[in-house]
């Protein structure tokens, strides 16, 4: 029994966001890695309430046919897949990788992510934009992982990328949002949406990334890494609405000092 | 038989053999898969009528779990 129940759309309005002429309502893109199986990653994903998730193109193993594929599990009808290109160290690498994405799913929509050497994994930049330029070029809907970096999201955006992602802290890191302010400053000057992506370790994070302004927040270890993958991902969902809605209310102004919240005239004597 | 390399594996074929023939030898959903040919995508379309020469570099991919 679903015992979370949201504040009801019908009330407060719809609230949707748009990339790349996609409409979603769901505001938890979610990756699609490292969990202990094809069956909880489906569980997982199934209770996130994610409408987009992250996938990897790899080699068929070949001396293994009958293992079982993402999309028994994930079905690529119901969920947007947005395949990325980690591992991919340069624009050459990257295109290829999801030239063949595009071929096996028929879309154009890709993450991108190019990343420096262990033990950070940070965006490296120069590369991203050498990839991104190419990938754009041949008709890819680029969403690009990017450092917390004003003018460097500035500059996706400008090239054409549709939407920008800055991380919160490295992948996989579990460190939550490192860089509030600098998430701000991306966000208020971006006119294409803002994800954070990594960084995310529990559901205050999210709900910080979704209070701060972002459009949405993609985590894929916050989930598959806890203790219990399913109920990690119910308690993102959650956390991701409250945090839009908190975004969406407006928060009290912060004060020095305390204002009683019950009445003083009317005391007893 | 005509030598190639799926995956980086060399690999003998018999001659002739098309790009859908080498799927079904492998025994691989060809709507599950995508198939570069010499870093050029082969598109699912042409897999009947591509055939495969001596000396050909397959790479077959799939989707798989990733972040």
């Amino acid at each position: 029994m679903d015992t979370l129940i949201p504040v009801e759309d019908a009330q407060l309005g719809e609230d949707t966001w748009t990339v790349a002429g996609r409409q979603f309502h769901s505001r938890l893109v979610v990756g699609t890695g490292k969990y202990k199986s094809l069956e909880e990653t489906a569980a997982a994903i199934e209770a996130s309430g994610a409408e987009m998730v992250t996938v990897a193109v790899r080699r068929v193993n070949l001396s293994d046919r009958n293992a079982p594929m993402l999309q028994d599990h994930v079905d690529p009808a119901r969920y947007t897949y947005l395949p990325n290109t980690a591992g991919c160290h340069t624009a050459n690498d990257a295109v290829r990788t999801l030239r063949l994405a595009r071929e096996a799913g028929g879309w154009n929509l890709v993450k991108l992510e190019v990343l420096g050497p262990p033990p950070h994994l940070y965006p490296d930049m120069p590369a991203t934009f050498e990839a991104a330029e190419a990938l754009i070029r041949d008709g890819f809907e680029v969403m690009v992982y990017c450092a917390d970096d004003p003018i460097a999201a500035k500059r996706l955006e400008e090239m054409g990328c549709v939407a920008v992602m800055p991380l919160g802290a490295p992948i996989g890191s579990g460190l939550g949002l490192q860089n509030p302010a600098m998430l701000s400053m991306i966000i208020e000057q971006a006119r294409v949406p803002v994800l954070v992506d990594a960084g995310v370790g529990t559901a205050s994070d999210a709900a910080i990334a979704m209070e701060i302004g972002c459009d949405a927040v993609l985590l894929n270890s916050a989930i598959a890494h806890a203790q219990d993958p399913v109920r990690m991902a119910r308690a993102m969902k959650a956390a991701v609405e409250a945090g839009r809605h908190a975004r969406l209310a407006g928060r009290m102004p912060r004060r020095m000092g305390a204002d009683p919240s019950s009445p003083l005239a009317g005391l007893i004597r | 038989m005509v030598d190639i390399s799926v995956n980086g594996e060399p690999r003998a074929i018999p001659p002739g053999h098309t790009v859908a023939a080498l799927l079904n030898s492998l025994g691989l959903d060809p709507r599950k898969v995508a198939v570069e040919r010499n870093e050029a995508i082969v598109v699912r379309s042409q897999y009947d009528a591509t055939a495969l020469d001596a000396g050909d570099q397959i790479e077959i991919v799939h989707f798989i779990g990733g972040g």
